[in-house]
């Protein structure tokens, strides 16, 4: 079943033409992931898909339904979840504030999101803004579970944080997949998206010029790369 | 000044701010939170106070007054905000400011064609006219006691809210990542609308319990959101610690000022505000 499906969207920053019919979908269940160099409509797409910045044509849908001009909570409530860039982190709040600020009743509890960032524990009481940039991006993570999503996405899944913290960011998201969450997942580093994802997607320039399995990703290794490479 | 007369300015300076807190809390919210800057605020404290008069006259009772007035006035600041204030929040201040003096201008308007350019008074409850004595030669007025216990009491709700609840959660988160909250499923149209209207009947709640105190009169609006703006400055916006502070020392600076140097008292307030700016340039909470 197609969880989230965003057909031929087109979408501009006033009279900037950045996303030029962009098609893809993630079913349920399915990691899929979403490269592609600095500034290639990444970021557009996952705010096109979640009615932040809504495209000026096309259509996104949720398990079937049209959404494309619903306000973003109303998508969200569908059972999306973002872990934005930049983390989005209320930095006013305690860690514990920003779990549960927007915790839905579901499988994910305080508990259960401790169990996978138990480092987050012994955080709970302080400032979003006192965590270092490896909680936050659990934190991140951890709260979007808690609102029990279908579908989570990570924009920028591990950038900017160091080797070790990334790591156990990787693991977390292995441990989701077990869990059969859907995940679209933007990111940069290459290998470890290659490992985890079941499809994934390049993005040149606001289009999709790649699409397929990690089987199909190496076939044209060169040309991928290419494509990535600053 | 005798030591009571001084002990009694310190009272009346005290009350004076804890109901300019109640109408500044809304202001620096609104101002924090949703970003409008609301010169309407004011007007809110004013028909509040009109609304006071005009159901006490009725029923002949204050109490009343208040029961059915804070709906009233909560639902208006629904209205206000889901018809005007919506149409503001990606406007610049500009913007704000024309729309919400606009409004200032439509609520005096109302309010002359309803209730004439007469001052009013309000009578207090029976049950509270009576003064308690204060030292030897001054008595303070049950209904003023009674009043500071009301704003105090107000003050201690609105802080469970805002530090204990989900709803004063989603209030602190959007001020600062709104967009953040609504990504994560929650309405913040509707948040903006709850928190813009419970300001509203807060304004409204002090008007009505100063009703009593100060007569009610045509123009009383403005005076209060000049003292509220110079209280969110002084607290920092959007701090509504930094509000119940500032608002403190706005009222005690202008009861000693009235008292001390008659006619320069709002030349008092704004010393207190620039001194508080030049230690600390974004208020005290800032
Ligand atoms: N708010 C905005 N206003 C105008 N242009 C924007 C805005 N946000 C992004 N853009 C432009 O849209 C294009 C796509 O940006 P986007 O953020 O989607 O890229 P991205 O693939 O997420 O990049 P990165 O890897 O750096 O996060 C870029 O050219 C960018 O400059
Ligand atoms: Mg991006």
């Amino acid at each position: 079943m197609k969880l989230l499906e965003l057909i031929d969207l087109h979408t501009f920053y006033g009279e900037s033409h950045v996303l030029h019919g962009v098609s893809l979908s993630v079913n349920a269940g399915e990691t899929v992931t979403l490269m592609g160099r600095n500034g290639m409509g990444k970021t557009t797409t996952i705010r096109s898909a979640l009615g932040l910045t809504p495209p000026r044509s096309g259509e996104v849908r949720v398990r079937g339904t049209t959404v494309t001009r619903w306000p973003a909570h109303r998508i969200a409530r569908e059972g999306i979840a973002l872990v934005p860039e930049g983390r989005g982190i209320f930095p006013t709040l305690t860690a514990r504030e920003n779990l549960l600020v927007s915790a839905r009743p579901g499988r994910w509890t305080i508990d259960r999101v401790l169990r996978l960032f138990p480092r987050l524990g012994e955080r709970l009481d302080h400032l979003g803004a006192q965590l270092s940039g490896g909680e936050q991006q659990m934190l991140s993570i951890a709260r979007a579970l808690l609102t029990n999503p279908s579908l989570i996405v990570l924009d920028g899944a591990t950038e900017g944080l160091a080797p070790l913290v990334r790591q156990e960011i990787w693991s977390a998201v292995r441990q989701l997949r077990g869990e059969g969450t859907a995940a679209l997942i933007v990111d940069k580093e290459v290998r470890a998206l290659l490992e985890i994802g079941d499809r994934h997607l390049i993005m040149v320039k606001g289009r999709i010029v790649f699409s397929g399995t990690a089987g199909d990703w190496r076939a044209r290794s060169e040309e991928n790369l290419a494509l990535l490479r600053a | 000044m005798s030591f009571s007369l001084f002990g009694l300015q310190v009272l009346n300076g005290v009350e004076q701010g804890l109901l300019l807190f109640l109408v500044a809390s809304g202001l620096t919210l609104v101002f924090g939170v949703l970003g409008v800057l609301n010169f309407a605020h004011g007007s809110f404290y004013m028909l509040g106070a009109y609304l006071a008069f005009w159901i006490s006259a009725g029923t002949g009772s204050l109490l009343a007054a208040v029961l059915i007035g804070i709906p009233v006035m909560a639902s208006l600041g629904f209205l206000v905000e889901r018809l005007a204030i919506a149409r503001l929040y990606k406007r610049d201040h500009l913007s704000q400011v024309l729309l919400t003096y606009g409004l200032v201008l439509l609520f005096n308007e109302l309010q002359r064609a309803l209730f004439g350019n007469d001052v009013h008074g309000v009578d207090a409850p029976r049950l509270l006219a009576f003064r308690i004595p204060l030292g030897s030669a001054q008595e303070w007025p049950a209904y003023r006691v009674f009043t500071a216990a009301a704003c105090i009491a107000v003050a201690a709700l609105m802080r469970q809210v805002i530090l204990k609840t989900r709803f004063g959660m989603r209030v602190r988160a959007g001020a600062s990542n709104a967009e953040m909250v609504e990504a994560l499923g929650i309405d913040v149209r509707k948040l903006f609308s709850a928190l813009f209207s419970a300001g509203t009947a807060l304004a409204a709640l002090a008007g009505m319990l100063a009703a009593p105190l100060t007569t009610v009169y045509p123009g009383m609006g403005e005076n209060v959101l000049v003292l509220s703006f110079v209280v969110v400055v002084i607290g920092g916006i959007g701090s509504i610690k930094g509000a119940f502070f500032g608002a403190m020392l706005v009222g005690l600076s202008d009861t000693f000022g009235k008292v001390l140097l008659p006619g320069l008292a709002s030349a008092m307030v704004y010393a207190v505000m620039a001194a508080v700016l030049l230690v600390r340039p974004r208020g005290l909470a800032g």
